[in-house]
């Protein structure tokens, strides 16, 4: 058995249960509960697709807001993915992945919000570009 | 020694004891430190969890390259410069199917890292057999979709709207190409090598990459198919 | 065969790129024969090529930044005399290579010059500060330097194979896209770039883990020193907005190469999205600069006023306060390309609020100083000179910062004033602080005194000289990167100027001089001890230079500045704290995937540059084949036997010893 199969706590005593956990890694989770986690996912996830496709052709949402529908039903998916398949939680065993992701969910609303403003408020001060190209000689 | 002193000693003795890294106590500490957490008692962490922490904030600087071309598409979404809008080239059946191979696939991962977790080889590589081969059908469904617009002269160079839409669709396949190149190296690793550590270690990025990929698709099918339907 | 390489990519035909390139080629041919004659290879590839030792790394990152300053500075000396010699004339860089020039001075700059120094110290300094034994990454900390290295080395090739780019450092389109720029030049840039910044992500990815999960005992967050909250801001920038970069160069080369409509002027492309998303990297990217450079200021105010850092809890805040605020701010470098009052309103604002962060850390400085004993070594009188250059512009700024100012000096030489004052005031004061600062450290022995201090007088004065005549050209009207000058009235302030870039060169010599000096008069200026400076930070811990294996026992901390609790138990006590238990250990082995990977990446990009196919596909398989023959291996760790341990920590307490001794002896630290 080769020393790469024990685990070295060279910096603290023994195994400690209490840990931090990466994301996506539960490792006490026995694998009953693991699977009911995943299937669970997997169902709200067929749901809310099936509600998004569907969404789209119905006559039940008015029309303007079908994309707000849409919208709501892909966070919420984002949503499930997380919790039940990256075992993304409010735990405290969790904190630093959920800071992490609030990070990551600014800087892209950030990015996304930013550009969409900015270049939409540029593109109406601005001549559209065909009129531009036929102005060159 | 007096009985106030003494008590005075037991207490210095206690708080010493307890908390040798005089970081004084928080209200909701009921269960002791907890390592790999920051608040400092327990020095570096496992490289479990390093491992799997790096591997995540390399996610999210992932997601925010997808953000970009996201927002690309966004700002070209109507520079169609005469050429097919998003609602001619929407064909919902097939993103239908993508869809459904990708989510089974995230869902048939998952099962196989409780398989992992239970270090049940055989059933560990059959799940990824299976993850591998829907991840495979997704992405021959998009090549597919790509050659017959191809073939319509629906091509990327023929405007920023289509230049945008292969780009964004395009990179989200290419990442699922690279995942599953790196699913085949990980279903040799473990036959060969088994369940080591940085085999887990490795089990448990690929998993945060392909359910990442999962969720990026989401806002794909949504943003980039389902609005488009109406054009 | 070759795609569109031939002969004529070699500018024969054009004197100062070629003839620079022999002396370069003979000169490294030289540096190559002379290895390989006194057998130096094995060990070059043992100890430093394939190594992943965080204070190696550091210390190649710094060399390479520290070689590519001078080329970049060789382009700055280029820019300034053409200007002042070119009044109604020519000059004698015609305008295709001039543009090259400009570019290549900024795109060397800010890539491999500035960020490989600020890496570098975030490398060497970050394990030692935080008490633990390497990066959470060690061997993805060596491909990170390797491709950064590679990206250099594309870069410098373009010098005699090729062209650069002629865009700026930034490549607008559409300039940028093939129809007004067809030659390989932005494909230079692009890949070198591309390249260079797919190792920069990786080191954010390392030392946001690092920082984050990685702290000795008793380390809390409140007990970092400043300078590792500053590389963990920094590394959560560089995580947050290098995959801009890399997303935005990918579009412009999918552009470029297949023809696509990203950013072109035609078919609905959309060349105003690159400038808003280049910008949101570029902006970002200043401050990933910028506050390591703070974090250095911080340890060195601090150990040369001999006091704790003032302010400690407001430093940390203005420090996350800036690292948030810098991803708001990106419109202000084109509030001129015709975005409405609201949004141009909303990024002025942000703009100038981001300075309250910077104004809350001068303050601080300053009063780290006050009531504390101030000792005017070389890192203390680049941290002065820093506050009086840092502040001036950031002020000028700030003024930038107004929608209406910028409407006149946007991309004026007012503007070229105001960058150079932040980031030579900044970035580049800072870095000659931290060299001088922790080059005992790194080597074991100071650096000469005296030419320190006389290259921070010419430095500063150069600075000065060379930049305040271009603030008042810019408000005058000049604007940036002009080829020649037609207006007489300007003469004067260009040849000032080039008179401040002469002291700015004496600054340079002297700097190298100092190098040298010290280098053959190192034994008499050996640092015994490990703390030549009275730190008060782990890193004055260990011995100089520390063993590979950083501490022989993680230190257990018990609050804030842990080494200066430490020394002052020892100093109280007159005795060492007692002998710890040894025990065994693991660490890192060496890897030559990190090399190996650069060079392939180097391959793929110089053959994607010339369209030679065949050969980027074959780069890349060779790249895959390699991570696969890396992912393989069994042997990843080795053990450090106790003896070996405990043979350093013994050297390394007697020579503390002999400190207490010697203190008990003189009555005061050194």
């Amino acid at each position: 058995m080769s020393d790469l199969e024990h685990d070295p706590q060279e910096y603290s005593g023994e195994l400690d249960r209490r840990e931090d956990h990466a994301p996506g890694d539960e490792p006490e989770e026995s694998a009953g509960h693991w699977i009911r986690n995943t299937s669970l996912g997997l169902g709200f996830s067929i749901l809310l697709t099936a509600a998004a496709f569907w969404a789209v052709g119905t006559h039940l949402i008015w029309g303007p807001a079908i994309p707000i529908a849409l919208i709501v039903f892909a966070i919420a998916q984002m949503g499930v993915h997380l919790v039940f398949f990256l075992h993304v939680t409010t735990g405290p065993d969790n904190t630093n992945n959920i800071l992490a992701l609030a990070f990551g969910v600014l800087v892209v609303f950030l990015i996304i919000a930013g550009s969409i403003w900015i270049m939409h408020n540029l593109n109406q001060n601005m001549m559209p570009m065909d009129e531009l190209t036929h102005m060159q000689p | 020694m007096s009985p106030t002193s003494l008590h005075t000693a037991r207490e210095a003795i206690r708080r010493v004891s307890e908390d040798p890294h005089r970081l004084g106590h928080r209200a909701h500490e009921g269960e002791g430190p907890l390592p790999g957490a920051g608040h400092g008692e327990t020095g570096p962490a496992d490289k479990r969890i390093i491992v799997g922490y790096g591997f995540w904030i390399f996610l999210l600087s992932d997601i925010v390259m997808f953000s970009c071309f996201f927002a690309a598409f966004a700002v070209q979404r109507n520079a169609t410069a005469g050429g097919p809008g998003i609602s001619q080239i929407v064909e919902l059946p097939r993103v239908a199917l993508e869809t459904g191979a990708l989510l089974l696939s995230s869902y048939t991962c998952g099962l196989s890292f409780a398989a992992t977790n239970a270090r049940n080889k055989l059933w560990t590589q059959v799940f990824l057999l299976i993850t591998g081969l829907l991840g495979l059908a997704f992405v021959a469904m998009e090549l597919q979709e790509f050659i017959s617009l191809a073939a319509h002269g629906i091509t990327p160079q023929r405007s920023g709207f289509l230049t945008a839409f292969y780009g964004l669709v395009g990179l989200h396949g290419l990442h699922v190409t690279i995942a599953g190149l790196w699913l085949l190296t990980m279903m040799a690793q473990v036959q060969v090598k088994g369940f080591r550590r940085e085999i887990i270690h490795r089990l448990i990025c690929f998993n945060l990459f392909w359910h990442a990929l999962d969720i990026v698709w989401i806002g794909v099918f949504t943003i980039v198919y389902l609005m488009g339907v109406r054009g | 065969m070759f795609g569109k390489l031939d002969w004529s990519a070699i500018p024969f035909d054009q004197p100062i790129p070629i003839i620079t390139s022999i002396v370069l080629i003979l000169m490294i041919l030289g540096l190559l024969g002379l290895v390989t004659v006194k057998g130096w290879w094995p060990y070059l590839w043992r100890e430093w090529i394939t190594s992943v030792d965080h204070k190696r790394i550091g210390i190649m990152y710094c060399l390479l930044g520290v070689v590519m300053l001078i080329r970049g500075f060789a382009d700055a000396i280029m820019m300034r005399t053409q200007q002042a010699v070119a009044i109604h004339s020519p000059g004698y860089l015609e305008p295709e290579h001039y543009n090259q020039i400009f570019s290549a001075h900024g795109t060397i700059m800010i890539f491999f010059a500035a960020m490989p120094l600020v890496i570098g110290f975030m490398n060497f300094v970050t394990p030692l500060q935080l008490g633990v034994r390497d990066v959470a990454f060690p061997t993805l900390n060596s491909v990170s330097f390797w491709l950064t290295a590679s990206g250099a080395l594309l870069v410098n090739i373009s010098l005699f194979i090729g062209e650069f780019a002629r865009t700026g450092w930034l490549p607008y389109p559409p300039l940028s896209e093939t129809t007004y720029s067809p030659g390989v030049g932005v494909d230079y840039y692009l890949w070198a770039v591309q390249i260079a910044g797919v190792g920069t992500l990786m080191t954010g990815i390392n030392f946001v883990t690092t920082v984050l999960k990685m702290r000795c005992p008793g380390m809390s967050y409140l007990r970092m020193p400043m300078f590792c909250w500053t590389t963990l801001s920094s590394s959560l920038l560089i995580v947050a907005v290098f995959p801009i970069l890399t997303a935005t160069l990918a579009m412009l080369s999918l552009d470029r190469v297949f023809g696509w409509h990203y950013f072109t002027n035609e078919a609905g492309g959309n060349p105003m999205m690159f400038m808003n998303l280049i910008w949101a990297w570029g902006h970002p990217e200043v401050y990933i600069l910028v506050l390591p450079a703070f974090g250095i200021f911080s340890e060195v105010f601090s150990t040369f006023s001999g006091k704790p850092l003032f302010g400690y809890r407001s430093m940390v805040a203005a420090t996350l306060f800036i690292c948030v605020m810098s991803l708001m701010v990106w419109l202000h470098h084109f509030f001129t390309m015709g975005a409405g009052p609201a949004v141009n309103t909303f990024f002025g604002i942000a703009s100038s609020v981001i300075a309250v962060g910077t104004g809350v850390k001068i303050y601080n400085w300053i009063f780290t100083m006050y009531g504390g004993r101030v000792r005017l070594t070389v890192p203390m009188l680049w941290s002065l000179g820093f506050i009086f250059t840092f502040v001036i512009g950031g002020l000028t700024g700030v003024l930038l910062a107004i929608p209406p100012a910028d409407f006149i000096t946007h991309n004026s030489m007012f503007l070229v004033a105001h960058f150079h004052n932040v980031i030579i005031g900044g970035v580049v004061f800072a870095l000659f602080a931290g060299l001088d600062y922790w080059f005992p450290k790194a080597f074991g022995f100071r650096l000469h005194e005296g030419w320190g201090k006389a290259a921070f007088w010419f430095s500063l004065l150069g600075f000065w000289v060379t930049f305040a005549p271009l603030y008042i050209l810019g408000i005058q009207g000049m604007t940036r990167r002009l080829q020649h000058v037609n207006i007489d009235a300007w003469e004067p302030m260009l040849w000032i100027s080039v008179a401040g870039v002469a002291l700015t060169t004496l600054g340079a010599i002297c700097q190298v001089t100092m190098l040298v000096v010290s280098i053959l008069d190192r034994d008499k200026r050996r640092d015994v001890t490990g703390d030549p400076w009275d730190g008060r930070s782990l890193e004055w811990a260990t011995a100089s230079p520390p063993p590979f294996f950083n501490f022989a026992v993680l230190p257990n901390v018990e609050g804030e500045e842990a080494y200066w609790n430490i020394k002052l138990k020892a100093i109280e006590s007159q005795q060492l704290a007692p002998e710890p238990e040894y025990r065994e250990f693991e660490m890192p082995v060496n890897s030559p995937v990190g090399f190996y990977t650069a060079a392939f990446a180097s391959l793929t990009g110089f053959a994607l540059i010339w369209h030679i196919w065949w050969l980027a596909a074959l780069g890349l398989v060779a790249a895959f084949a390699g991570f696969v023959v890396f992912a393989w291996r069994d042997v990843h760790e080795f053990h450090v036997p106790v003896e070996e341990v405990a043979r350093a920590e013994r050297a390394r307490r007697a020579a503390r010893k002999a400190l207490l001794e010697q203190m008990a002896r003189e009555g005061s630290p050194s």
